[in-house]
């Protein structure tokens, strides 16, 4: 049984963890609403480019001049992985679940008999899958210092990833990270990006009706200059979404966190109390009983 | 008056512009172009250089965009820019860390063909600084 000081002490250290888990609810809830309104602020370059994209693979028609990163090398022997996410923990299960499918994702690959590479973005994704793969993570790519997601550092990563694809380092390339569903919801997402999946867009390409373009210069080159601003964009997007994701998942957990800390103050303050009085009953008894004796 | 059109310019961070516009001057890589109302559709790489839009109430405007590409079609006109800044908010030192990396890239270009896209996009970057230094 703890003395009623130890319980004293108890409770003050509960108060105080609780107080920072608010402190770190309240910030993640700052951030996340800057997070939010960044990925929003993005989504109509995305969009635009989507539908651009579509317009141009329309005219091309998946003619012989579509560059590489487009179709494919053909083959799908050697696999990329690009493993976006958080910097940092406390965020509940937010890491753990992004890297799980990506683990399940290179089980099922390596049972196929393909070769996996990973880069890691971020450092807990890089931890979590150390333990594992460390022999097939190429590269981490920390964001720890960066303030403000910003555009060029999606395109350091694009660039990497299609400059080791330019040297036949892999055949498909694969992003995870996590969807930004709502504050308590993130949906951990695998979306390949080599070789790229516009094939099905087409038609939605109504914007411009089916007008005939001019291109200035050649498709063919507006292509070449466009693909690998498309990864950059989509590498991007899944930045901010997992920004925005990791804020949404650390806020909910503090909120957790706050609660049970809570609940555990009113406990031990119960037993507190309790003994408290238990502490004076029996002083009581014993003046009492001291006093009968006389 | 000339008949106004939808304008966009969007970066990847955010829109900039979104409005009705009379007239927009893209400087495309073929060569700067015009665009007004009713254009016929085109599409069209950009390179670095100064956007002037000239808004439905008359005012104009001037932003910087480094390459990029635009999509016309004859209800609007959007211009995708891989970076763009107000000519008013230009940061002079991001312009020279951009020369001096493209520089380097020139310096460092292992074959002709990349060799001359490095010098013709510094060549295109100077060009704009010394555009924004008269102005």
């Amino acid at each position: 049984m703890p003395s009623l000081k130890d319980l004293r002490n108890r409770i003050a250290s509960v108060k105080a963890t609780q107080k920072i888990t608010k402190a770190m609810q309240m910030v993640a809830a700052a951030k996340l609403r800057r997070a939010q309104e960044a990925a929003e602020a993005a989504r109509p370059y995305s969009e635009r480019m989507g539908s651009v994209l579509a317009n141009i693979t329309q005219a091309i028609g998946g003619g012989g001049d579509a560059p590489a990163l487009m179709t494919g090398t053909g083959k799908d022997d050697v696999h990329l992985l690009v493993v976006c996410t958080a910097e940092r923990g406390l965020c509940g299960g937010f890491n753990s679940q992004i890297a799980r499918l990506a683990r399940d994702h290179i089980r099922r690959l390596l049972a196929d008999g393909k070769q996996v590479k990973i880069i890691c973005v971020g450092k807990k994704g890089f931890d979590i899958l150390r333990r594992d793969y460390a022999s097939m993570i190429l590269e981490r790519v920390d964001l720890r210092e960066v303030k403000t997601l910003g555009f060029v550092n999606a395109d350091a990563i694009a660039r990497k990833v299609i400059h080791l694809f330019n040297e036949g380092g892999f055949d498909i390339c694969t992003l995870f990270y996590s969807q930004f569903k709502s504050v308590i919801s993130q949906i951990p997402t695998a979306q390949q990006i080599i070789p790229a999946g516009i094939a099905s867009a087409p038609a939605e390409a109504t914007a411009g009706g089916n007008a005939v373009y001019e291109y200035e210069p050649e498709p063919g080159e507006i292509l070449t200059d466009l693909i690998p601003r498309n990864i950059s964009v989509q590498v991007f997007r899944a930045l901010l979404e997992n920004a925005a994701g990791e804020m949404g998942a650390k806020m909910s957990a503090m909120d957790n966190a706050t609660r049970n800390a809570g609940d555990m103050i009113n406990k031990l303050s119960i037993t507190y109390n309790r003994q408290r009085q238990a502490q004076i009953t029996k002083e009581l008894i014993e003046i009492i009983s001291g006093a009968e004796a006389l | 008056m000339a008949e106004a059109f939808q304008f966009e310019l969007v970066s990847p961070e955010r829109l900039l512009v979104s409005e009705q516009v009379e007239s927009v001057v893209i400087p495309g890589a073929e060569g700067e172009m015009t665009v007004m109302a009713h254009h016929a559709p085109v599409m069209t790489t950009i390179k670095p250089g100064v956007v002037t839009v000239k808004t439905a109430g008359g005012k104009e405007e001037r932003y910087v965009v480094f390459g990029g590409f635009a999509d016309i079609v004859p209800a609007g006109c959007t211009l995708l820019a891989e970076s763009a800044v107000a000519v008013g908010d230009i940061d002079r030192a991001d312009l020279a860390r951009r020369i001096q990396d493209a520089k380097e890239d020139a310096a460092d270009a292992k074959d002709d063909q990349s060799r001359s896209k490095a010098e013709q996009f510094l060549a295109q970057l100077t060009t704009l600084e010394s555009a924004l230094m008269a102005a």
